[in-house]
């Protein structure tokens, strides 16, 4: 793929957006490079599947995202928690597996949730997202709400049951549900295009009668400008849309996968060379709407804030023993569970 | 005051009150609406409460389960028919590893009311894929509430408790028992989840049995008083939790243990109950406790093949009788 990027002024954005976007970009790139960093510090146990490469979609996709929406993530799902404007420090120190985290260290990376945030969870399982996002969707309809649901998966996951399951329904129902699937190319170690008879995940979208557009999943304008399309046709009780985001993992399948034994290098750097963050930037600056000086000072802030949630997270305290024999079950009527 | 009605009837009846009681109450599932469930568990419903609130689902058990996740995250309290218990290996995944866990991998942010309803027993012909009990896999995943209840009074008023209670309740129904008439009591009742019912009191040993089987251990405890054994029968009516302290206090008095329940034998739910009281009966008992469960073979599809297979009456009676006569 070439860089043929669009004027940002065609795409009709005031500065604040564009420059809020590009924020919640870079705070995506140094959260996961943090993530890198106490990794390698060994302060974080288990995995954390990162971002990098990918941050374009969630920040295009979640600028179109009211307070009153919902979003249904992934393994990989830093991303979307940040732009959905999730609270930095709670995801580090669940990262770490503090008490301080957002689930109390029970979920670690794989499984955070900001239910005040209509962050519906992470989730450890490829694939397990689509329903529960799909039945979010009819819960809108349901109650008769202009609601609306973003079912994010990857490209290993449309090879899951769930995704024709959920699919099938949601475009029976026209619920309100936007499938956005981040086609990174790989599944850990097992590329895409080998182990599916039809890697243009878009092109399925026919079959259930549903519109479906393949996009540059690196170019955070056209994934806004996408998805506000299929935001806009799902509120007016339309349907569901597919999007799928062409992208690239550019680090391995997770912290500690250098990610070198299963791809090509000459395909990587291709794809480095269209990083999301860097074209953004390039054209921001080449366009004349944003100056270098306060590129920078974005730059700065967004690397304090994660120094700040890195801080927070070390300092935290570890949960109690006791506390992995909660939250179980809602207490209701005092009736003890084993 | 009572009222004879089926065992399905009962079950629609809770159903149908829930979801005038609350308007969040909504039932999906294959064929719930047009034809009213396969067992005829929501006749009528869909005409009351309409397309939205009774849906029929396409043949997707793994993401119309996960859908109704998504619904009980965001205000509403779904009822979920699986058809067959062993339908629900098509949505173990949605089942074991996201409605279980959802609450406590997120720190107990979430709240789940969900009540999946399916169905156990063999005894109609129906082989190997439509007969299974498997309600002993959802006792072993933490996190899901199992209610097993035996007749059609027990089964109304525990549907109505799970379907009101904020964590996801397996509900499970016997097929066999659905056109069966009972007495129920006339209005409006529930029953709480973890008190077990004791069925028929008894010195000489306990026998806790569930869903139909309670009512046949009934039977047979009927036939053995008349030869001088005194039964004292025990429905859980929930596994998780489970009503530990009615069944300690029995097994105390009568010294003897005997659980019978349709699932396979091998890791049968009687192992769990056994092994989980012991501590607090071991110097009670007399005899070493026994199990009468589903031989460890898949269901036959003849009746001559299928029925010397399921636990009943009579094996109840021969059971007990031989733990007496040694």
């Amino acid at each position: 793929m070439e860089n043929k990027f669009k004027p940002i002024k065609s795409y009709n954005l005031n500065k604040e957006k564009l420059l809020k976007m590009y924020f919640t970009m870079t705070k995506i790139r140094d959260f996961e490079n943090a993530i890198t960093d106490v990794y390698s510090r060994g302060l974080m146990n288990g995995l954390a599947h990162l971002y990098i490469g990918e941050e374009a979609i969630a920040t295009g996709v979640c600028a179109n995202i009211t307070p009153k929406d919902y979003a249904v993530s992934t393994h990989r799902g830093h991303g979307h928690l940040i732009a959905q404007g999730a609270d930095l420090k709670k995801m580090m120190a669940e990262v770490l597996g503090r008490k301080t985290g957002y689930c109390k260290g029970k979920g670690g990376s794989m499984h955070i949730m900001d239910a005040s945030k209509g962050i519906l969870g992470a989730n450890g399982i490829v694939g397990a997202g689509i329903p529960m996002a799909t039945g979010a969707a009819y819960s809108a309809k349901y109650r008769g709400t202009d609601q609306v649901v973003v079912s994010f998966f990857g490209d290993a996951a449309s090879n899951q049951g769930t995704f024709h399951e959920s699919i099938n329904m949601a475009a029976a129902w026209k619920l309100p549900v936007v499938y956005v699937c981040e086609n990174n190319l790989f599944g850990i170690s097992v590329d895409i295009r080998k182990v599916t008879g039809n890697p243009n995940i878009a092109d399925r979208a026919f079959g259930y009668g549903i519109p479906g557009v393949a996009i540059d999943g690196n170019d955070v304008l056209e994934v806004y400008r996408v998805t506000h399309t299929a935001f806009v046709r799902a509120r007016k009780g339309e349907g569901p849309t597919l999007i799928e985001c062409k992208t690239y993992r550019q680090k391995g399948h997770h912290a500690g996968d250098p990610g070198t034994a299963y791809r090509l290098e000459e395909e990587k750097e291709t794809w480095v060379k269209r990083d999301p963050i860097k074209t953004f930037k390039e054209r921001l600056i080449k366009e004349e709407i944003i100056n270098e000086k306060e590129i920078e000072n974005l730059e700065k802030e967004s690397r304090k804030l994660i120094e700040e949630a890195v801080q927070f997270a070390e300092n935290s305290p570890f949960p109690e023993p006791e506390e992995a024999y909660q939250d179980l079950f809602y207490e209701t009527e005092g009736v003890k569970e084993r | 005051m009572t009222k004879k009605i089926t065992y399905a009837q009962a079950i629609c009846e809770a159903i149908d009150e829930e979801m005038a009681r609350d308007k969040n109450v909504l039932i999906l599932g294959e064929d719930v609406g047009v034809l009213g469930g396969n067992f005829k568990t929501a006749v009528g419903l869909q005409e009351k409460y309409g397309d939205l609130r009774v849906k029929d689902t396409p043949i997707s058990e793994n993401s119309f389960l996960g859908m109704s996740l998504g619904m009980a995250l965001t205000g509403l309290r779904p009822i979920v028919e699986i058809m067959f218990s062993d339908f629900l290996l098509l949505a173990a995944d949605q089942l074991l590893n996201q409605i279980a866990k959802i609450r406590y991998m997120s720190g107990g942010q979430a709240k789940v009311p969900l009540t999946v309803r399916t169905t156990i027993g063999a005894g109609r012909s129906s082989a190997a894929q439509h007969s299974q009990s498997l309600h002993a896999i959802m006792c072993h995943i933490p996190g899901l509430k199992v209610v097993i209840p035996s007749s059609a009074a027990e089964a109304k008023g525990l549907l109505k408790t799970a379907i009101r209670e904020d964590n996801p309740v397996v509900f499970i129904e016997h097929k066999m028992e659905y056109n069966q008439l009972y007495e129920i009591p006339e209005g409006e009742y529930t029953i709480p989840l973890g008190k077990a019912n004791v069925l028929r009191e008894g010195s000489d040993i306990t026998v806790i049995a569930t869903s139909n089987l309670a009512l046949k251990a009934v039977k047979a405890a009927d036939e053995l008083a008349k030869e001088g054994i005194e039964i004292e029968v025990i429905d859980p009516r929930t596994l998780i939790p489970l009503d530990r302290d009615t069944l300690i206090a029995s097994v105390k008095k009568t010294g003897r243990l005997l659980i019978t329940d349709e699932g396979y034998e091998r890791c049968n739910i009687a192992a769990e109950i056994v092994m989980d009281l012991m501590p607090d009966i071991f110097y009670d008992l007399d005899n070493p406790p026994e199990r009468l469960c589903l031989p460890n073979f898949p269901l036959p599809f003849s009746p001559a093949l299928e029925f010397p297979l399921i636990p009943d009456q009579q094996k109840l009676y021969k059971k007990i009788k031989k733990i007496f006569e040694g």
